[in-house]
């Protein structure tokens, strides 16, 4: 059976983990190479870094953070944060990266996910949408949550799985960082549009809001950073929780 | 190192890293592979043209994405490659690489595979009742419907990484089964002849495990 994976996520700036609220006020959590080899310990299913503030910095995601992560790991990794062409994609593939997580550049040139797409398959392509709830509907932001689009979330992950996305990595801004739990409304909105996979992220903050996103948010794989960075919770702990409510995990 | 002494099971116990040749026909990305067979102790090297292939200990035939680019295996690195394995050089197919050593695949009907395995790929299709994501992504669990040497010592139920659109379908010379809405080749193994359609070199430990299985008979 598939299980439904763990992945964690280092918010990289100047080659150290950080991590914020709602996007904004990071703090240091340390070396990401010694945090990869942790969560491999502990049985994480994947890893995920993103440069959160490449894009706004006009910084392209740093090779050598990757090639550090990729030495320790032997699972899948995913990259975003400043992949704005096919050459920055290539980079970060090259230096070790199994997918591309593509955020802004992919609202500004949705080309970009059928090219990378045609060239790597989609499956080395991950549409990363951040959203927030407004007016009713789930507004899709740019720039690191900080420049609101005119599209609807649902609407976007529809476009960009028929453009050749091969998984969503979603994230709700309203949660991001709080520990309120996985938006779970939005999360399960994406998830029943497509027919791929949907990460969720954005609010872990207990064991039950992994259990609901899974089973109410309908999610294929949920994300977290800040619950693991600081040894609040393991990954291991998280999982057999998990296996307890039968929901299939990696054990 | 140029020159081998014999092929495959005739090969005596050499001395240095066993020597695999990573056959790179433009399909993605070689790095993963690469890193997993070094810290196995191997030393990987991708030649560029066919003839190379007489020196290696082992061939792995790797790809992620389209079967398409397996046009990109030409007919002289076919020739090369079946004459290798003819030799008893070791063989292993990864991901569209398992795909390929079937007869060909209905993502691009036009595009034959080497045929050493009976049968067609197919797209994983969902039903009413069971809706499917496609493609697979994800950690799922092997069975295995008889011993074989790539996955000796892998218990039933081992979780291993998966991301595919399309599968090969269980044959008889299937060494590992999963499910995803139906039952298909997650490994095959004839001979000297293995793939494996998940991604060993990032599977963790299993996918070491399996990866070491394989080197052992490059040896």
């Amino acid at each position: 059976m598939l299980a439904k994976r763990i992945i964690a996520c280092l918010d990289v700036r100047d080659g150290k983990v950080v991590k914020g609220v709602n996007f904004e006020g990071l703090r240091d959590a340390g070396d990401p190479a010694t945090l990869a080899r942790r969560y491999n310990t502990e049985g994480i299913d994947e890893i995920v870094i993103l440069d959160v503030t490449a894009t706004v910095e006009a910084r392209q995601a740093r090779a050598h953070t990757i090639a550090a992560v990729a030495r320790e790991i032997f699972l899948p990794l995913a990259v975003g944060g400043g992949i704005r062409s096919e050459d920055d994609a290539a980079a970060a593939i090259e230096a070790g990266a199994d997918k591309v997580s593509l955020n802004t550049a992919a609202i500004s040139n949705p080309e970009l996910i059928t090219t990378l797409a045609r060239r790597y398959g989609s499956q080395a392509v991950i549409v990363a949408i951040d959203a927030k709830l407004q007016d009713g509907r789930f507004a899709v932001y740019g720039r690191s949550g900080q420049s609101e689009t005119p599209r609807d979330a649902v609407e976007w992950a529809r476009e960009a799985t028929a453009r050749g996305a091969g998984e969503i990595l979603l994230t709700s801004i309203d949660r991001d960082g709080t520990k309120a739990g996985f938006d779970c409304e939005l999360t399960a909105a994406v998830s029943d549009a497509v027919n791929i996979p949907v990460i969720a992220s954005g609010g872990a903050g207990s064991f039950e809001h992994f259990a609901e996103v899974f089973t109410t948010g309908r999610a294929d794989a949920a994300l977290a950073a800040s619950i693991f960075h600081f040894n609040e919770k393991s990954v291991t702990e998280l999982k057999q929780f998990l296996h307890s409510k039968n929901i299939p995990v990696r054990l | 190192m140029l020159e081998r002494q014999a092929h495959g099971a005739h090969a005596p116990e050499h001395q240095g890293p066993v020597v695999i040749a990573l056959v790179d026909y433009g399909a993605g990305n070689l790095t993963s592979v690469r890193k997993a067979l070094a810290a196995l102790g191997a030393s990987v090297w991708t030649p560029t043209v066919p003839g190379e292939l007489a020196r290696a200990h082992g061939i792995i035939v790797p790809g992620v994405g389209h079967f398409d680019s397996t046009r990109g295996l030409t007919a002289d690195w076919r020739a090369a490659i079946s004459a290798t394995v003819a030799d008893g050089t070791p063989l292993l197919g990864i991901c569209v690489g398992l795909q390929w050593l079937f007869e060909g695949s209905t993502e691009a009907p036009d595009v034959a595979g080497l045929g050493v395995f009976k049968g067609t790929c197919f797209i994983f299709t969902g039903s009413e009742s069971a809706r499917l994501k496609v493609p697979h992504v994800g950690w799922n669990s092997l069975t295995m419907p008889r011993a074989t040497r790539l996955m000796a010592g892998v218990a039933p139920g081992t979780q291993v990484y998966f991301t595919h659109s399309y599968a090969a379908p269980v044959v008889d010379e299937t060494a590992a089964v999963c499910e995803y809405g139906t039952a298909f080749s997650a490994a095959v193994e004839r001979d000297r002849v293995s793939a494996v359609q998940f991604h060993p070199e990032k599977s963790g430990p299993s996918g070491l495990h399996i990866l070491g299985n394989w080197l052992r008979d490059a040896r």
